[in-house]
């Protein structure tokens, strides 16, 4: 394990949040959006695992990783019903055409 | 260079590659189809950190069970059959950079901290029975919180996007 030094799993898991964050603040599709979403949900997990392995070897890590899987799956769920519901009132789901509140 | 280091490079380039096909691409299916990729890489990159069980449970629950909702989303909510571009971005350009400065400050930091690593921990053995005495023990709560939580998620989400049955 200790050929692959720390700093690569640090800097794999900075490009997927700035990717994902690049999907979200530029995205006007609401499921794009929520893709990114699940990036940077992804990449905190990897950061999560290679800590809790670099760091001793403790389980801590990787038992937070699947309630950051538990919590993404409920996200995802009430997010893509959330989105239905959009669609179902606007015809789209262009997150900028939905700008009733504002009006 | 190393096996492992080269088996890393590999999952990182598929990793990174499918991230951006996300991130990049403009219809919003073939966006799902490269989370797809990216979430196997992920996947892939958990076993190589030697959290098995946890690799199965992101291959169960992303690639089997968000990705599969996902889809249906996409095609719930668009007319596959239109060609027209159902992904569209704005301010890529201010997003790009910002983004790009974003992860240049992370990598900085990242790279510059001295992080301070263990000793190479014991060779990688099954995770589950560890995983599972940390969710009886000292995670009891959380645990049962979180199964409340998917309850909680799971109803919500029926009564949010069914349709209103007027008597």
């Amino acid at each position: 394990m200790s050929e692959i030094p720390l700093q690569h799993w640090v800097v794999l898991s900075g490009l997927l949040f700035a990717l994902g964050l690049f999907c979200v603040v530029t995205r006007r599709n609401a499921i794009g959006i929520l893709m990114g979403i699940e990036l940077v949900l992804n990449s905190a997990n990897v950061n999560y695992v290679a800590f809790a392995r670099y760091g001793g070897g403790g389980y801590d890590g990787q038992v937070f990783a699947i309630f950051v899987i538990a919590l993404a799956a409920a996200e995802a769920a009430i997010g893509l019903a959330i989105v239905l519901g959009i669609y179902q009132q606007f015809e789209t789901i262009d997150v900028e055409a939905t700008d009733r509140l504002r009006r | 260079m190393s096996v492992t280091l080269a088996v890393f490079y590999l999952l990182a380039a598929v990793t990174v590659v499918s991230a951006l096909g996300v991130a990049l691409s403009r219809n919003v299916v073939y966006s799902a189809f490269a989370l797809m990729g990216a979430l196997l890489g992920v996947a892939g990159l958990f076993v190589l950190l030697g959290a098995d069980f946890l690799g199965v449970v992101q291959l169960l629950v992303y690639v089997g069970g968000i990705l599969v909702l996902t889809l249906f989303a996409v095609m719930l909510t668009q007319r596959i059959a239109d060609v027209h571009v159902s992904n569209r971005a704005v301010g890529r350009l201010p997003g790009a950079v910002l983004v790009a400065a974003l992860f240049a400050w992370l990598a900085a930091v990242g790279v510059r901290a001295t992080w301070k690593v263990a000793p190479e921990a014991a060779p990688a053995a099954p995770t589950t029975w560890g995983v599972g005495d940390a969710f009886l023990r000292e995670y009891a709560l959380p645990f049962e919180v979180a199964s409340v939580v998917l309850l909680v998620a799971l109803i919500g989400a029926i009564v949010v996007s069914r349709k209103e049955v007027k008597a």
